[in-house]
């Protein structure tokens, strides 16, 4: 449930989603939910010569389970508070 | 009950019903009106058909109605319909052309493979 409720915190944020078949996409966090599956806004394509169907996909739905890497402005991250979250549920469990 | 939250905006309303494109694990590309869903992110498609993209040719294959499981769904993209679908520079052909676009496209690369491992023994890499 931390990740779910860190990504909720981030919400309205600009975030870059990585895909685990390479694919990127860029795009405004509407939403999330229990799974991490992500709904994005605003989307562009990173590379988009080599997806050329993505072309006019400006909202999207992205599958928790198909997520490689979500890449965060440098200021989105409280680190030390995402930290002692850790350590907290990692003991508490 | 569960509710996959974040697809619940993709549904569409009564009156504007959106034309989606969902990404299959498999790298299928199917195109068609979302009608059901559920928290596992199965789908039903109506009036679904497949676009195949080679190059610079592409083709839409009629499928129907289709039920999708959810774990092999990657993406659901809402189509923006003032914008252009695809690039200018691609051309439409037909299901015969495609196929032998495919065909084509996939010696090249199984011949790619072969001529790499010929290569192994010079150990470059």
């Amino acid at each position: 449930m931390l990740f779910f409720s860190y990504f909720k915190d981030l919400v309205g944020r600009e975030v870059t989603v990585e895909l685990k078949n390479d694919l990127a996409i860029r795009g405004t966090l509407h939403s999330v939910d229990q799974y991490l599956n992500i709904k994005l806004e605003n989307t562009r394509v990173v590379d988009q010569d080599n997806y050329p169907h993505m072309l006019s996909v400006r909202n999207c739905f992205i599958r928790g389970s198909v997520v490689r890497y979500v890449q965060l402005p440098p200021d989105g991250v409280d680190i030390e508070l995402l930290h002692d979250a850790t350590r907290r549920e990692a003991r508490g469990g | 009950m569960n509710h996959c939250n974040a697809l619940t905006s993709l549904k569409p309303d009564a009156v504007a019903l959106k034309k989606l494109l969902v990404l299959l694990r498999d790298g299928r590309k199917l195109l068609g009106i979302l009608r059901s869903f559920d928290q596992f992110a199965n789908a039903v498609l109506e009036g679904a058909c497949e676009r195949v993209i080679v190059g610079d040719l592409y083709c839409d294959l009629p499928l129907g109605l289709y039920v999708i499981r959810g774990e092999n769904v990657v993406l659901i993209g809402e189509l923006d319909l003032e914008k252009e679908e695809l690039p200018q520079h691609m051309t439409r052909v037909s299901a015969a052309e495609i196929k032998r676009a495919q065909k084509a496209e996939r010696e090249a690369t199984d011949l790619k493979g072969t001529m790499r491992k010929r290569m192994e023994f010079l150990d470059l890499d």
